[in-house]
């Protein structure tokens, strides 16, 4: 790959004759060079993820309320989060006077970095991560950990009520799933032996289905189904996603840590909410459903199938968006703490004593 | 708790119903209306921009009664008076001012229901609009221009609607 | 110079400074901070060490779960700032000694000649060596008995701390969660089917 896009560089630069000139001064730094190649061409994509994901959100939710949604920029309204972000873009960032203007502004880097951050682990195909790290589930949580401070210190340095309050129910909301989401990965990490997110998946490939071509049947999500569920609703929990988006909460607290923001610094919290989403999806692809792999044995593996996964995962959570109503707060510290980790205190000596019985099936 | 509710619980039971509504309510038709290019059809009691109207001798049809400006609870209608010569030469009272502040108007309807001669109506104008404030304040010149320019809607507002006064 | 030991100063630097940050910030919210830009730092440094669990683990642990709490309550406080600030040198005798002699024992730690790094040479490892699993191995063999002594008295904590906070107020009408949720329709609501009324004949409403 690498050699590739060099053979590309030089015989563009040799129609000016350049090449030779240009290597000499490039060529120390290229290692870096091409990780930010590497960067850019997956973050590009990403964010245009996320401005299609806001628009087909839209459209869902629409449809779901017998609505048409957004459909007058560009044809079928494909072009409205383009102009969207334009008005984000051109508006101004308005800082409250006694706010704490550095970490006003710090905050929406804070939140956007890990959500960016984490994909660097993603293994997008056979060998398709930009680090191969052999201890990818640690560092994704451990960034992932790290997004919360984005919004507590919004909701500290706007210096309002509002955003504290929302900053606070923040804290305390994703400290608590971050529980039941690492805890329902042990499973996972359990039964494929290892932390590397690319073995996780292929640790998914073998099996008595997956040798009959029923791929589909091998993965994570039947025999962990319960657990399957706690990631699934703990991500939708992480994301501050609706049911559980009281950190918004735009009936109560009209929208939580974000109430003084305005223009580019509050589309950042944007960009960076929606791409904890494609990345949650994502992660639920890898873990449970197979990444990249096939579901059948005659189609090929391949990256299309972790991005329809993915797809499919972002939809369900626009579907509960458009169903349910917001859990009220004592409710939501329940579920975290009185369901979900008690049943993954449950289901962690289940599978330990199911993998030391002669019925394992992860060999 | 019995066992059929455990199972029911934990199986998401109640949250698989919500989300088959959400998924069957998709695929139903949509019932948006499109509106600049579609519209619903707006009843002949639609109280939208005023008018002065006239007789069909070209006369106005407004004699300074003021019971419009007396009813209306906005207080958005200013009207002065003098005598002047009418069409068919007498001499009769009419305005010499007629203003609607239309940012004060709440368009509730008094002003044409107190109105003895049918002067002063809403039509079914909705879409206009003003850049200043100064822009909706319509002097009589201008509603009677709005009264010429709509006399046919109005009348056929008003035929149809004349059998329910 | 190697771009490691390039990497290595810089991480070093942004930990002192952060660490001194943390003393001398006048808002406790900054202090917090800087503690978590310090631990950022270290978590750096204990890579370049090859400890790479050691240093995510700190990250998890402390930046994504005990400051996030910590932070929790120092905002919470409404701390006089300029009272604080006035005590700072008072506390210096104190103060400073005890970082002296912080800095000594490291002295003696890395430079002396029973600690230093020709004494205790790194481990040689082989390609595929995980830390994370070697780390499991013996915390789960070896050291079995000190690692669930450990486990049990933070469960101590936990339950004491619990037991501590946990008051039951007389004076306040409490929810309880499970049996709201336990409610079904049918508890609440009973629907009766009834046959329409007829209206009664002429006369005899009255």
């Amino acid at each position: 790959m690498e050699a590739l896009v060099l053979q590309l560089f030089q015989s563009f630069w040799n129609i000016f004759g350049l090449w030779d000139v240009l290597w000499g001064v490039i060529q120390p730094v290229w290692p870096l060079i091409w990780v930010v190649i590497k960067i850019v061409v997956l973050l590009i994509p990403l964010m245009l993820g996320v401005a299609y994901l806001t628009f087909w959100e839209r459209k869902i939710i629409g449809w779901m309320q017998v609505r048409i949604g957004p459909n007058r920029v560009g044809p079928w309204g494909l072009l409205q989060p383009i102009a969207d972000g334009m008005k984000l873009f051109f508006k101004e960032i308005v800082i409250p006077t006694k706010a704490d203007g550095a970490l006003f502004l710090l905050a929406p880097v804070l939140a956007i970095a890990p959500a960016l951050a984490a994909w660097s682990v993603v293994p997008f195909f056979e060998g398709g991560a930009l680090a191969n790290l052999d201890a990818g589930v640690l560092y994704l949580l451990a960034i992932t950990s790290v997004g919360v401070y984005g919004i507590i210190i919004a909701g500290w340095a706007s210096n309002s009520k509002y955003p504290f309050l929302g900053a606070m129910r923040s804290a305390a909301q994703m400290v608590s799933y971050e529980v039941s989401m690492g805890m329902a990965l042990i499973v996972v990490l359990m039964v494929s032996h290892s932390l590397n997110l690319s073995d996780i998946v292929r640790a998914q490939g073998h099996g008595r289905f997956a040798e009959m071509g029923l791929g589909v049947l091998s993965w994570n999500w039947i025999p962990l189904f319960p657990m399957f569920l706690v990631y699934l609703i703990s991500g939708v929990a992480e994301t501050n996603r609706a049911p559980f988006d009281v950190v918004e909460g735009e009936s109560e607290i009209v929208a939580g840590h974000m109430v003084e923001y305005s223009g580019m610094a509050f589309a950042m919290f944007f960009l960076a909410e929606y791409a904890n989403m494609i990345l949650v999806s994502a992660m639920v692809a890898i873990f449970f459903l197979g990444g990249w792999l096939s579901p059948v044995g005659f189609l090929p593996d391949g990256i299309w199938w972790l991005l329809g996964k993915a797809a499919l995962m972002l939809f369900l959570f626009l579907w509960l968006r458009a169903t349910f109503p917001r859990y009220r707060y004592d409710q939501i510290m329940r579920l975290g703490w009185k369901v979900f980790v008690p049943l993954c205190l449950v289901w962690i000596p289940f599978i330990g004593v199911w993998m030391m019985s002669p019925f394992n099936i992860w060999k | 708790m019995g066992a059929r509710e455990l199972i029911q619980s934990f199986s998401l039971g109640e949250l698989r119903q919500g989300l088959a509504v959400t998924l069957r309510y998709m695929f139903a038709p949509k019932i948006t209306i499109q509106y600049p290019e579609e519209k619903t059809p707006a009843s002949p009691r639609f109280r939208g921009l005023h008018a002065l109207r006239r007789y069909p001798n070209g006369e106005e049809r407004c004699i300074a009664c003021k019971l419009c400006e007396a009813v209306c609870p906005a207080m958005a209608i200013t009207i002065e008076s003098a005598e002047r010569e009418d069409a068919n030469g007498n001499t009769s009272r009419r305005t010499t001012r007629y203003d609607i502040d239309l940012t004060k108007c709440i368009f509730c309807g008094f002003c044409e229901e107190a109105c003895p001669v049918d002067a002063i109506v809403e039509t079914h104008i909705f879409e206009y609009h003003g850049e200043t404030r100064g822009d909706l304040y319509y002097t009589k010149q201008m509603l009677l221009a709005n009264g010429d320019r709509y006399e046919a809607e109005i009348a056929k507002a008003r035929e149809q609607d004349a059998k329910f006064r | 110079m190697e771009f490691t030991t390039f990497v290595f100063y810089m991480f070093a630097a942004l930990a002192v400074f952060a660490a001194v940050r943390v003393v001398t910030a006048s808002n406790p919210v900054h202090a917090v901070l800087f503690l978590v830009l310090a631990f950022f730092n270290v978590a750096g440094l204990w890579l370049l060490l090859q400890a790479e669990f050691l240093a995510i683990a700190l990250i998890m642990v402390y930046v994504g779960a005990v400051m996030v709490l910590f932070l929790f309550v120092v905002m919470m406080l409404d701390i006089n700032v300029e009272r604080v600030r006035k005590g700072f040198f008072g506390n210096l005798w104190l103060g400073g000694p005890i970082a002296l002699a912080m800095v000594g024992e490291m002295a003696v730690m890395l430079g002396g000649k029973y600690f230093g790094a020709e004494a205790m040479p790194g481990l040689a490892t082989a390609p595929d060596y995980s830390n994370t699993k070697e780390l499991g191995r013996l915390l789960f063999t070896d050291y079995a008995y000190p690692f669930e002594l450990a486990s049990v008295i933070l469960l101590v904590g936990i339950v004491a701390a619990v037991m501590l906070t946990l008051r039951h107020r007389k004076d306040v009408k409490h929810l309880d969660t499970a049996r709201q949720l336990a409610v079904k329709a049918k508890d609440r609501l009973r629907i009766v089917k009834m046959a329409t009324e007829k209206d009664l004949p002429a006369g005899e409403g009255e």
